[in-house]
């Protein structure tokens, strides 16, 4: 099949914030993973909607409700769609991938007892292991970690092993946002099911580059933060199977997830709305829409291939600077890089990039057992989109060299 | 010297730098240069949190006057150690707790750092008054 080319120089135009200085440089932005940044289709989809139709959505009688509560509905089936969900109602809109699971662990209080086992994959960002110990602490149940390699890939034969009747939940993101990883996600759902438990994916990071299928992935719990996917913060989705979502508990409580309400008795309304309490990020979520438009405008296969390109020509680049490390070489990565340099903490190093106008994300990147498991007390990481060039990620070189002289 | 005196000396050193690499590269050799703490004082009770790198700070009392050392894993933290240090080190308490610490600013150390590290240099400044403060208490 032939790909479209993306022609870089048009879209960068498209994001207003790449035409900015940093300290006198020009901004390269290299912090993808963190959050993307903005296309002015997504922009001007906010401003549209804050200077035209601002309401609140789903029970007022005038114009402007109706007008919000169709954009903010019409974004929950773009979203289905992205995902080809089989219902509109299995996307539940949060305020982003952390919402989302802590909603599913909520929900899992009632569902778990004294020994029920959770795992969870040792490459997980903080927020796909602290819901999940909350809830073993709630619960009784133990939380076991499916181990990686040094190459930042999960062992596979552990995680057969570790699958017991026991198993009433396995817990894994699609991408490690630490290493670039993309895990076998078909086969870790596949095997999970055959052994009674169900799945929570961790999309956060797979979104940006990678197509999704629910439906074909037979998953039953899926992320998403529309934040790093182009969007705006504050908002992304958990998708549920709808058996699953009937069966789970209302998270929160309040307007808008209520069927009728007495003090003696509340009933609550049907999916998606119980799970959505209160005024929702109605902007946010219209805005969502309008960034999964933009990137499908664009197309995943288009945006896959010229990302991977990307990252061998800065992974080439990068091994050529003695001294510098890169953590997770998994032959299945997403286009990030993890990185130390000899002897010089990454801080300092990313310090000095930020006074010449590189942004990149030092520290342990909320992954500290990845951390712990490397030895290291974090690493660099460079994370690249579609709008990012070649020609940045030489500035990058020249940026990292010029930081080792200086520290070395 | 008198604290403040070392901070116009500070602000005057700093003065001379065109750019900020060069402000950078001093901060670095100041790095290098500082003293190490004692390898029994790197606790964790001893370390400030609020900073993305590693850092250590003991403070004990000698005479009248309170004693820094410190150190840190990432050498730039070190630079910006050193130059507290130098500040607020071999004084009395009484002085610490009421010093200010404008000349900061002036060395355009907040302005120039990162916001993460700079509530770093917010908590190492904290700490040190802490300290200054628990000794003053023990004096008096």
């Amino acid at each position: 099949m032939i790909i479209t080319k993306l022609d870089i120089e048009t879209i960068r135009k498209d994001f207003p914030i790449l035409k900015r200085k940093v300290n006198g440089y020009p901004l390269v932005y290299l912090d993808n993973a963190a959050t993307s940044q903005t296309p002015k289709q997504v922009i001007n989809s906010i401003v549209d909607y804050y200077s035209r139709y601002n309401a609140n959505i789903h029970r007022g009688v005038h114009t402007l409700s109706q007008e919000a509560t169709d954009a903010y509905e019409n974004a929950r089936i773009k979203v289905q769609k992205h995902i080809n969900a089989a219902e509109p109602h299995e996307i539940i809109f949060t305020s982003g991938t952390t919402d989302s699971i802590n909603l599913v662990a909520n929900g899992f209080t009632s569902f778990l007892k004294k020994g029920d086992e959770i795992l969870v994959s040792a490459m997980e960002h903080h927020s796909n292991i602290v819901p999940w110990q909350m809830l073993c602490d709630r619960t009784g149940a133990i939380l076991k970690v499916i181990p990686m390699n040094h190459e930042g890939d999960l062992i596979m034969e552990e995680y057969n092993r570790l699958l017991s009747k026991c198993t009433k939940l396995v817990v894994c993101n699609h991408v490690s946002n630490a290493l670039g990883t993309i895990n076998p996600i078909e086969k870790i759902i596949s095997l999970a099911h055959k052994a009674g438990a169900a799945v929570l994916i961790d999309g956060a990071q797979a979104a940006p580059h990678i197509k999704i299928d629910v439906q074909k992935l037979n998953v039953d719990f899926y992320t998403i933060s529309a934040h790093k996917i182009c969007g705006p913060t504050g908002v992304g989705i958990l998708y549920g199977k709808e058996e699953w979502l009937t069966k789970l508990p209302p998270y929160q409580g309040g307007g808008e997830m209520i069927a009728e309400v007495t003090f003696e008795k509340t009933t609550y309304a049907n999916l998606p709305h119980k799970f959505e309490a209160g005024t929702p990020n109605i902007c946010g979520g219209i805005a969502f829409g309008a960034a999964l438009d933009y990137i499908n405008s664009l197309g995943y296969r288009a945006i896959a291939s010229y990302e991977k390109e990307l990252l061998e020509y800065a992974t080439k680049e990068l091994t050529s600077i003695k001294g510098l490390k890169i953590y997770g070489t998994s032959r299945h990565k997403t286009s990030v890089i993890s990185f130390n340099l000899e002897g010089i903490h990454p801080y300092d190093i990313g310090t000095i990039l930020d006074k010449l106008g590189i942004a990149v994300r030092t520290g342990h990147h909320c992954a500290q057992p990845i951390m712990d498991y490397y030895k290291i007390p974090g690493t660099i990481r460079a994370s690249f989109s579609f709008y990012n060039t070649k020609e940045e990620v030489d500035i990058l070189v020249e940026g990292i060299k010029k930081a080792k002289q200086m520290l070395g | 010297m008198s604290i403040e005196e070392i901070q116009n000396e500070i602000v005057e050193e700093f003065s001379m730098f065109d750019d900020w690499m060069q402000r950078y590269e001093y901060m670095i050799e100041l790095g290098k240069s500082l003293p190490l703490i004692e390898e029994q004082y790197k606790t964790e009770d001893n370390i400030i949190k609020g900073c993305q790198s590693k850092v250590w700070v003991h403070a004990e009392l000698e005479e009248d006057k309170l004693v820094f050392t410190a150190d840190s894993d990432a050498i730039i933290t070190k630079g910006i150690i050193a130059i507290l240090i130098r500040v607020f080190s071999n004084q009395k308490p009484i002085d610490i707790i009421g010093a200010n610490t404008d000349f900061i600013d002036k060395i355009g150390l907040k302005d120039h750092l990162s916001p993460t590290r700079a509530n770093g240099l917010v908590s190492m400044i904290k700490q040190l008054k802490l300290y200054a403060i628990a000794y003053q208490t023990q004096l008096n």
